[in-house]
């Protein structure tokens, strides 16, 4: 028990310390939802108002819309981020140090998950803060809300993306994980248009949508920012981080590489 | 002794019915009634063809609703909802305004180029005054003396002396003037211009103009930007203007006729009306047939409320 806490905590300080050092990445991560929500935002900004969908009460602009929307972003790059940053580990053997610990693989690998979704939220909440700078801020209880929807979300996207790291062989791999796997998620969700919307266009798009867990992550984050709880949004979360969780665990299980060398 | 304490005891288990706002619906030919506390539609009632301007007597007993296609002015029970009768309006009245007196009704009639003025007691027309190409806006100045009725296509406002019921200044506005009210104990007289998109401040003593407000919001083409209803807040502090289907209220210092806040609602905003200590107004939202209700203070949309379609005109009702 105590070995797993030093283990999770040492995880921790690793994962802080690189983020820490890594000033470009921080900067990086809050100036895309930041480009979007000053620069895309405006072009789309609905000064007349977009029509009333559930958590909100009224009439609000686009820029209130897409909020909750860019924190999902910055958990979903975050995942994939951290996935990158697990196959760098492995071409430079530091990943297999830490997987020939004594402790259950499973448990370190969440220690993993855990610790780069405590950097995803803290990320998250300094953009929610230059967000209310800028004039878009939500009631001050969606921020406390918000965390535990911020904490599954980014587990979930977290989840994802260490499966994603174990089935990537190379680094330079990685681009193919940008193309396949971050722009359609995000594209396909409800992160920047409601879901009425996509059905004007097409209703197999708004059921792709549907089906996509990064839209339920980000409803689950929408409506937790306005003091709301939206059950199926956080069932569909829990369960595809679950599957996630799952085929990680599948991908790092070292017995499946031995048979695989046998083969 | 014991009977007070079961008074006491009933006027507490009796759940105290909250205010209302109550909402006429242009093309579903109802009213719906809005509890202020829940922020509900708590009921719906059919009244004559296109209902439009509504406003209650002194002692809210009975409403009146200018029914324009019906062309009458419909007298109903807000208890029961029940048309007690009509009273003869002149032909399709769109808006009026109840004098002082609780008993005179200044009627608009918008295709006869007249203003009606009607008896709510006799049930006899008093008086017709010609005025301008369709008369919409009316407005009765505090005590009494000087109803106001503006025309849509002749853009004036026009000045009755309410002893002789004739008129007795006619003033220009902006195009298309649709609303009207005193302001600041009946010193200054406002009227909104559509089409213009201003509201001209007049002084009452000289009907000549002191001021003229204009409206910009960002984002939205100019001629988005339409003023129609207004109220003032508390101390005539605030003026809140809907800026029809720019989709806007706009907050206006009264003072300096600055226009401080632009507040989002739903599409084609038309008229408003506050609860009863000015802290929350519901405006009427035409095309997207819905009432926002506003924050006053923090000048925030609270929530938006589905009514009937097109809804047109609002008017407070305490039930206390």
């Amino acid at each position: 028990m105590r070995a797993g806490l030093i283990a999770l905590w040492a995880i921790l300080l690793r994962e802080a310390l690189r983020f820490v050092r890594q000033r470009s990445r921080f900067i990086a991560a809050l100036i895309r939802p930041l480009v979007w929500l000053i620069v895309f935002a405006a072009g789309f900004r609905a000064a007349l108002g977009l029509s009333i969908t559930p958590p909100y009460q009224t009439y609000i602009t686009y820029e209130i819309y897409i909020v909750p929307g860019l924190c999902g972003m910055i958990l979903l790059f975050n995942g994939m981020q951290s996935s990158l940053s697990l196959v760098y580990d492995r071409e430079m053997g530091s990943m297999r140090l830490l997987l020939t610990s004594p402790l259950p693989r499973w448990w370190l690998l969440f220690c993993r998950l855990l610790a780069s979704t405590t950097i995803s939220i803290l990320q998250v909440y300094t953009f929610l803060a230059v967000a209310a700078i800028y004039g878009i801020d939500m009631p001050w209880h969606g921020y406390i809300y918000a965390f535990p929807a911020l904490i599954v979300g980014g587990l979930m996207l977290g989840a994802l993306g260490l499966a994603l790291s174990s089935a990537i062989r190379q680094l330079e791999n990685f681009a193919g994980v940008m193309n396949f796997v971050i722009f359609p998620m995000f594209f396909l969700s409800s992160a920047l248009y409601p879901l009425w919307k996509m059905a004007e266009s097409s209703a197999l798009l708004r059921d792709i949508c549907a089906l996509n867990p990064f839209t339920h992550a980000v409803e689950l984050i929408r409506f937790a920012l306005y003091g709301q709880f939206n059950a199926a949004a956080l069932a569909w979360t829990v369960l595809a981080g679950i599957v996630f969780l799952g085929l990680a665990l599948w991908g790092y299980d070292p017995s499946r590489g031995m048979k695989r060398k046998a083969g | 002794m014991r009977l007070t304490a079961i008074a006491a005891a009933l006027t507490i288990c009796t759940p105290v019915a909250a205010d209302e706002i109550w909402i006429s619906n242009e093309k579903d030919d109802t009213l719906s009634v809005i509890d202020i506390d829940t922020l509900e539609v708590i009921r719906t009632i059919e009244t004559g063809e296109r209902p439009r301007g509504i406003t209650f007597s002194k002692d809210f007993s009975v409403l009146y609703i200018c029914a324009s296609d019906s062309d009458a002015v419909q007298v109903m029970d807000p208890e029961t909802g029940e048309i007690l009768h009509d009273l003869p309006s002149g032909e399709d009245p769109e808006q009026f305004v109840l004098h002082p007196n609780d008993r005179h009704l200044y009627i608009a009639n918008e295709d006869d180029a007249i203003t009606t003025v009607v008896d709510t007691e006799s049930r006899e027309v008093i008086a017709q005054i010609d005025v301008g190409i369709e008369p919409e806006g009316m407005a009765v100045s505090p005590d009494g003396k000087i109803a106001i009725t503006t025309s849509e296509t002749t853009n004036m406002a026009h000045w009755i002396d309410t002893e002789t019921q004739e008129l007795f200044a006619n003033t220009l506005v902006d195009s298309r003037p649709r609303h009207a009210e005193f302001v600041k104990d009946g010193t200054e007289l406002w009227v909104s211009s559509e089409i213009g998109g201003t509201i001209t401040v007049f002084d009452v003593e000289t009907q000549t103009e002191k001021a003229k407000i204009e409206f910009e919001v960002e984002g939205v083409h100019p001629d988005r930007v339409q003023p129609v209803g207004f109220e003032l807040s508390e101390g005539d502090e605030t003026a809140f203007v809907a800026l029809g289907p720019s989709n806007h209220v706009a907050a206006v210092n009264a003072e300096t006729y600055e226009v401080e806040d632009y507040i989002l609602v739903g599409r084609r905003v038309w008229h408003m009306d506050f609860n009863a200590d000015k802290s929350l107004l519901f405006t009427t939202n035409g095309v997207s047939g819905d009432v926002t209700v506003i924050d006053v203070a923090k000048r925030e949309p609270v929530k938006t409320i589905k009514v009937g379609r097109f809804p047109w005109g609002a008017a407070f009702r305490p039930t206390n």
